[in-house]
């Protein structure tokens, strides 16, 4: 009877992998191996390989992807540690996770407004008599905008890590003598490592192939894998092609995550 | 066990009530059979009150749906499912739909209007005989300025472009055709070359003016260019009109080397239900005055001569919009190349705007 309770609540579980992990995935994989004329072929594979142009817009893609998560985590990690030292932290996380609410075609949109050549920025940098700027598709716009929208995804698991601490630790490091910058580094961070993990995984993933934002902001000076996936199924019709990238991101993605893995405590060392 | 077969009987019924629902709607469609239009065209690409005119002319109900792009328009009458009795695919994506099998042939015949269409405008590569489309607006690829930055004579040409003057300032639109189309140009070769080496030339040809590229962008060409963003845009007739519309700084070049000329085509799917329907209404838009006040609400080119003398003075003179005969026979329609070669356009493409 109990385990076939078990088996019983593990349907919606179960039929949500296989359709909407699964299934996609198995898709991508078999729509990889077949060339533009629907022929079965490793040539999509072979082809990306030997293509300079896939292997650099790939070393593109995770350099920005990186910048993106180095970004935010610069910024994240300070705020979320003031964060969980204020008074109404909850609201105020309310506050930064706020934005996550609207529409993220919408935030790029005003953006836009902000750095055209015409926009609030320059407005603001002509007044003070630093001249207008080219600030919209250039790599600095691009890291700007996609570091603000990825922010919230950062912070928040750092501050529920920081959230989980139990005061008396820090204390106890305290009492045994260890200065306040020792019990930050030798308590804190180790503690809030896991959500470190995670708020980079929520980020680096999702920013290896942003293709919105690299032609809105980016004006496609910017290209990443997500731009050439986005042109081989809408523009090319390259399916397999397209599928292949989508493969490699698939397989970019495991590594980060592997990489990134919660590890099994060995010995006292990191516990 | 028993709770399991509970909710897969469950999953049935709603199934099966699904499936009697639509029967039944199918049903009561092909009663009104003869009462409904289905078109399936682009966002705001017909004047609204030409479909209100409509309805009250011959008392059909038009259905009207949209689409963005021709791809997406394709993917969707190819999947089966639709019963649009009309639709307006580009030149190239005609030319795959009679490919496909997925278009019926017109006769011609029941359209009396038929004669209005100019004849520079019919028999095209794309349809040599119009036996399965017949063209609804044309337009060229061309050069946008604007004149508070840039004078007239300095963007008459393709090569002017690669002035160093020009730098960072220059939007490209985000199409290998195109954009491979217009060095191939430059370059004296046809904008539907199958020849590799001619297309690697004129690459490296492209590589040379990324100096002078700000973004290879697509829609949002109209929102930069309004907003002054940009001095100069690599555009469609189209959408310049549209942008001119809202900024009076802005002017439009068929540079007279050659460009490229597209055309929209109304064609009926094979899948179309109402076909009386869809020949009356074809009828009714080849009219020369609804032709005209079409053309006028949406500002593209339209390939009726007998509408011409119903455009104001200023429309039908513009010589951006209906560029001279001298300019007119160096124009190339595209042709819907080889999936390879398309696939070298856009490697080569990708190529280019990977090069900074």
């Amino acid at each position: 009877m109990e385990m076939q309770k078990k088996s019983f609540f593990m349907v919606p579980y179960l039929a949500w992998i296989a359709l909407f992990v699964v299934a996609p995935m198995a898709l991508i994989l078999y729509q990889s191996l077949f060339d533009i004329t629907g022929h079965f072929t490793f040539s999509n594979y072979t082809s990306y390989l030997e293509s300079t142009t896939y292997l650099k817009m790939t070393f593109n893609s995770i350099w920005y992807a990186f910048l993106i998560t180095f970004f935010t985590l610069l910024i994240s990690y300070p705020t979320a540690y003031l964060l969980n030292r204020l008074k109404n932290k909850r609201l105020w996380l309310l506050l930064i996770i706020l934005p996550t609410w609207i529409n993220l075609l919408l935030k790029t949109y005003a953006f836009i407004g902000l750095f055209s050549q015409n926009g609030s920025v320059n407005d603001f940098l002509r007044f003070v008599g630093a001249g207008s700027h080219q600030i919209l598709f250039t790599d600095f716009s691009f890291i700007f905008v996609a570091s603000y929208i990825e922010i919230p995804f950062m912070i928040l698991p750092i501050f529920n890590s920081l959230d989980e601490i139990n005061p008396s630790l820090i204390n106890a490091s305290r009492d045994l003598g260890a200065s306040a910058w020792q019990t930050f580094k030798r308590v804190i961070v180790p503690l809030t490592m896991p959500g470190v993990k995670s708020g980079f995984q929520a980020v680096f993933i999702p920013s290896l192939s942003l293709f919105m934002i690299t032609r809105l902001i980016g004006g496609n000076r910017v290209i990443t894998l997500g731009t050439a996936i986005e042109e081989h199924f809408l523009v090319t019709q390259n399916w397999g092609m397209g599928s292949t990238i989508g493969v490699i991101l698939i397989i970019a993605m495991f590594v980060v995550m592997f990489l990134t893995r919660e590890r099994k405590s060995k010995g006292g060392q990191s516990r | 066990m028993k709770k399991l077969i509970a909710i897969f009987v469950g999953i049935l019924a709603v199934c099966a009530v699904i499936a009697g629902l639509n029967h039944q709607m199918n049903a009561k469609t092909t009663s009104n059979e003869k009462k409904v239009l289905n078109i399936y065209n682009w966002g705001d690409y017909i004047d609204p009150d030409l479909i209100t005119k409509f309805e009250k002319q011959t008392g059909y109900h038009v259905v009207y749906e949209t689409f963005d792009s021709n791809e997406a328009m394709l993917t969707k009458i190819k999947q089966g499912g639709t019963s649009y009795d009309l639709t307006v695919p580009s030149d190239y994506t005609v030319q795959r739909m009679i490919k496909s099998g997925l278009v019926a042939k017109i006769d011609k015949s029941k359209l009396s209007n038929y004669k209005n269409i100019d004849s520079r405008f019919l028999n095209l590569s794309f349809d040599p005989n119009n036996d399965y489309s017949i063209p609804y607006f044309w337009g060229t690829l061309g050069i946008v300025y604007n004149d508070q930055f840039v004078q007239a004579d300095q963007v008459q040409h393709w090569d002017q472009l690669w002035n160093p003057a020009f730098k960072k300032s220059i939007m490209l639109t985000d199409s290998a055709r195109d954009m491979l189309g217009v060095a191939l140009i430059t370059q004296g070769h046809s904008m539907n070359t199958t020849n590799y080496s001619e297309l690697k030339s004129a690459q490296e040809k492209l590589n040379l003016l990324m100096p002078n590229v700000k973004a290879v962008v697509a829609d949002e060409i109209k929102m930069y260019m309004k907003q002054n963003e940009a001095k100069i845009a690599v555009t469609y007739s189209g959408e310049a009109s549209e942008m001119m519309s809202y900024n009076k700084h802005l002017h439009y070049v068929v540079p007279d080397e050659g460009s490229n000329m597209w055309f929209d085509n109304i064609v009926i799917p094979k899948t179309a239900k109402h076909k009386a329907a869809a020949y009356d209404f074809i009828n009714f838009m080849l009219e020369p005055k609804n032709a005209a006040q079409n053309a006028e609400y949406i500002g593209y080119s339209t390939p009726n001569k007998a509408a011409m003398k119903y455009l104001p003075a200023d429309v039908r003179n513009d010589k951006q919009f209906y560029p001279a005969e001298s300019t007119v026979k160096n124009l190339e329609v595209y042709k819907d190349l080889p999936l390879k070669v398309i696939g070298n356009y856009n490697d080569l493409f990708l190529e280019f705007k990977m090069s900074k």
